[in-house]
């Protein structure tokens, strides 16, 4: 009932283009997150939804309905702001009655709301109390549940965790999942955090430049990202990409052969936790260069045929700077991109 | 040692300097309206209250300040909120909106004359465009309620600007979250404006009111300019008990109730404007 | 363009006209001269525009010497100002100290009277001093008008300066003051010249004491309002005029700053 379509939305600022003929789908009750850094032009994608910015072409369908030229109050949606955006100088209650106020609810039903959205983010003991003298944490509760007071069908968050510090967040991140999952409402969580995108969304929508790379779910978006872009923004450590030539349908590295899907200049892209170590001559040798013990496992940062990659190895295993390891890669994890491009020559097929 | 020192040398010699300029004329003026001779006496005051002028300039004063100060709040919100919404020039229309603030009231009175005066440019205008045939005279002791209009104009022209810039430069403290915030919930311009917009803005309100009020009644020379001493007001009275009569005991007297109304405004505005901290951004 | 944005930009353009038209007309009464100021009905164009009328201003005894004099203690009034008021706006913004608070209230204190007025029991003592009828003297009263906003104002201009800058040039081996000298002075330098600027402004329009406190050597405020009554209008005009240029040139020249500082100045 509440479905979001995209079509086609293009956004100029002057001359610099921030969304490039975006489509998107989102279905009803699903949980998309838009990932990517700063200036890719997420932010600029969400507020295009909300009406909060007026795309330069295209239209934004909610639930079936155009909603392009209608100002966001028309467009029956709720939001969480990056800054929260409480209003200080009314009462949580009010803050969180707001919505309902301006719908012309009567005094029940805004009753009624107001008690369950605050009793679902547990902020019912600071009701009566003024933003200011709230902490970070607990005002970002309350702008959630000023978003989730009225119902709404359509839900826009726009980075509503980047403010709360690492432990706060991660506490939110898993309170928003199994609230939001509660609520079935229709979301969009804008991020650059790709954790946050990861565990959250259903699906997630990669935006690089304005453009969305890839549109796919969390796992896919993971092991076969579609550009090497997507490959080293998402996952922590990022992608390796080794530039390497392929000739006779093959490439070498070390003592281990692949068959390569084109001749000439190729990317392998190759994931940290993907290989395991092996003996001496079974494998690829990576020289050492610094070994950071992470307490789950062994982050190792080494030179291999003059490429910087980072594995992961178990959290025993701590070879020395300077050292040679073996690795091999996983069966089945060998990534390819084309070396101009750098789009995935073999596009995932999961 | 040095370091708990330090702060005081550097205010000292602006508190020194304040305390010689500010708060001494400040005694002495009340001391100066409260003497007559080597005595204590409320003879100034009444010599000021029994004088012809002085309810006429009470009466101008409050009329002056009660007309102009709520016109300007009221045309001041209006152009900033209509310059939230200027897509190109806005630094262009906000430096002529501006401009005024660099005007004094004297020059802003001499402004007036100019287009006022019998054979000035309203006169002038109205007779090009055939509504009169000979030169209409506003600035008269006949003719009280124009002059008083002129004096509004006139403040309305100068002093708008102040309470514009105290405005802008609040409104840019109020972060634009808010107005977005109330948008996507639900709420009209006129909602947004009356119930997040305004209160938002009381602190700078209240600012601008104060500065308003206080430089409402202390201004004279718009009036003196644009209709002599056809329109007394408490400070031009000061002026002319000190300069032509050279009493400084009524002089002093005037200050003392020019003083204390300007006390007072600004005493009503601290509390009925007045934001609780905990509401503050 | 729709018609509600055509209602609203003749909105803004009426207001633009408001505000201009009015000084466009004092400049023509005084560049027309005695013809213009007699003719009637008026052109609004300047016809035989000279700027003969303003030169012949110029020219009337006292003028001249007015406007050197409103120069003079302008310039008086922004360096007392500046050379007062910036350094207790650091104090304010680096150190916290017993008595700030009340320094602060003694500072916005000052914003509930109108501090001209002050000036009328100041001629005794000026003239037992020696400063009555002097540019400092006047000079000295509308620094007392500035000084506050001057305070704040710098106050916040250097509580916007990292602390960590000054301390890096600490670390570095710069003393206290060289590190001031170096590190805050030059991030600091042009809104404390807006300041300046601003203070300037407030004491070339200020009329009550200038008036108050001189008898010959007026500023040019004083000499106008004196000569209100006797002189002709476009004698007036043409002071009217002289008083605006100014003011709205550094009004120009400080609008970057102009919404920064009152916002400061707002708290």
């Amino acid at each position: 009932m509440a479905e979001i379509v995209i079509d086609g939305i293009r956004k100029a600022f002057g001359a610099v283009v921030a969304l490039e003929r975006v489509e998107l789908r989102v279905a009803d009750g699903e949980f998309l997150a838009l990932l990517g850094p700063s200036g890719c032009g997420k932010t600029t994608l969400l507020r295009v939804i909300a009406g909060l910015e007026s795309q330069s072409e295209g239209r934004v369908l909610i639930g079936g309905r155009d909603v392009s030229r209608l100002p966001p109050r028309a467009r029956g949606l709720a939001m969480v702001f990056q800054n929260y955006a409480v209003f200080p100088h009314m009462t949580v209650r009010d803050n969180v009655a707001f919505g309902l106020r301006m719908a012309g609810a009567e005094a029940a039903r805004t009753d009624r709301q107001v008690r369950r959205a605050s009793e679902l983010l547990h902020i019912e003991p600071y009701l009566d109390r003024y933003p200011s003298q709230l902490s970070g944490g607990q005002r970002q509760r309350v702008a959630v549940a000023r978003a989730l007071a009225v119902e709404p069908s359509v839900l826009l968050m726009d980075e509503p965790l980047s403010n709360l510090d690492a432990l706060l967040r991660l506490e939110m991140r898993a309170e928003l999942k199994s609230v939001l999952r509660a609520a079935g409402t229709t979301t969009i969580y804008v991020t650059h955090d790709q954790t946050e995108a990861m565990g959250l969304a259903d699906r997630i929508a990669v935006l690089q430049d304005g453009r969305i790379q890839q549109l796919d779910r969390p796992a896919t978006i993971y092991s076969h990202p579609a550009t090497r872009f997507v490959g080293g923004f998402v996952g922590s450590p990022p992608m390796n990409f080794l530039e390497l030539a392929a000739a006779g349908g093959a490439v070498r590295l070390g003592a281990l052969t692949f068959p390569a899907p084109a001749d000439g200049p190729i990317v392998l892209g190759l994931r940290g936790e993907d290989i395991e170590e092996v003996t001496a001559g079974a494998g690829f040798p990576l020289a050492v260069l610094v070994v950071e013990p992470m307490g789950s496992h062994t982050l190792v940062t080494g030179q291999v045929a003059g490429h910087r990659m980072r594995v992961v190895l178990p959290s025993e295993r701590l070879p020395a700077p300077g050292e040679d390891i073996h690795l091999r890669p996983l069966p089945g994890r060998l990534r390819w991109m084309d070396a101009a491009s750098g789009a995935a020559i073999n596009p995932p097929n999961p | 040692m040095r370091k708990t020192l330090a702060p005081y040398l550097l205010i000292a010699p602006s508190l020194l300097f304040l305390a010689v300029l500010f708060l001494v004329p400040l005694v002495q003026t009340i001391r100066l309206a409260f003497r007559a001779g080597q005595a204590w006496s409320l003879g100034n005051f009444a010599r000021m209250a029994n004088d012809l002028n002085f309810s006429d300039a009470v009466l101008n004063t409050f009329r002056i300040v009660l007309i102009v100060v709520p016109l300007q709040l009221l045309l001041a919100i209006g152009m900033s909120l209509m310059l939230r919404h200027i897509r190109r020039g806005r630094d262009l229309v906000l430096w002529i909106w501006s401009i005024p603030l660099g005007i004094s009231d004297l020059a802003a009175g001499l402004v007036w004359l100019a287009i006022l005066n019998d054979r000035g440019y309203l006169n002038s205008a109205l007779f090009d465009l055939g509504l009169i045939s000979a030169p209409h005279s506003y600035l008269t002791y006949e003719t009280p309620a124009a002059l008083l209009g002129a004096i509004v104009l006139a403040e309305l022209w100068r002093a708008t600007a102040i309470v514009l810039v105290v405005l802008v430069a609040g409104l840019q403290l109020v972060p634009k979250e808010y107005a977005e915030a109330a948008s996507v919930f639900g709420a009209s311009p006129w909602q947004i404006f009356r119930r997040v917009t305004l209160p938002l803005l009381r602190p700078s309100i209240q600012t601008a009111l104060i500065l308003r009020t206080v430089l409402a009644f202390e201004m004279f020379a718009i009036v003196l300019a644009l209709g002599g001493r056809n329109m007394p007001v408490l400070v031009s009275e000061a002026y002319n008990w000190q300069y032509a009569n050279q009493d400084y005991g009524v002089a002093a007297a005037y200050a003392v109730v020019v003083m204390l109304l300007s006390l007072a405004a600004t005493l009503v505005y601290l509390r009925v404007l007045r934001t609780p901290p905990e509401q503050l951004a | 363009m729709t018609l509600r944005r055509g209602i609203f930009l003749s909105g803004v353009a009426t207001l633009c006209a408001w505000t201009l038209v009015p000084i466009w007309l004092i400049a023509l009464g005084a560049v027309g001269g005695r013809a213009a100021v007699d003719s009637w009905p008026k052109s609004f164009w300047p016809g035989s525009a000279s700027f003969a009328t303003l030169g012949s201003f110029l020219a009337i005894d006292g003028v001249w010497t007015a406007t050197l004099t409103s120069l003079e203690v302008a310039v008086l009034c922004m360096i007392f100002s500046i050379l007062l008021g910036a350094p207790a706006g650091y104090a304010l913004a680096r150190y916290s100290f017993r008595g700030a608070t009340a320094y602060r209230l003694l500072i916005l204190l000052t914003r509930a009277f109108p501090v001209g007025i002050l000036a009328l029991p100041l001629t005794v003592s000026f003239i037992r001093l020696g400063l009555y009828d002097t540019p400092v003297g006047v000079a000295l009263i509308h620094a007392a008008l500035a000084l506050p906003f001057a305070v704040l104002v710098s106050a916040s201009l250097f509580q916007g300066i990292p602390r960590e800058l000054e301390e890096a040039a600490w670390v570095f081996g710069c003393s206290r003051p060289r590190a001031f000298l170096r590190v805050v002075v030059p991030l600091a330098l042009p809104g404390i010249a807006a300041t300046a600027i601003f203070a300037f402004v407030i004491s070339w329009n200020e009329v009550f004491a200038a008036s108050v406190l001189t008898v010959r050597h007026r500023t040019l405020t004083a000499y106008l309002l004196a000569v209100l009554s006797e002189s002709p209008l476009h004698v007036q005009f043409a002071g009217g005029l002289m008083l605006i240029v100014p003011s709205v040139v550094f009004i120009f020249l400080v609008r970057k700053h102009l919404f920064s500082m009152w916002g400061i100045a707002n708290r």
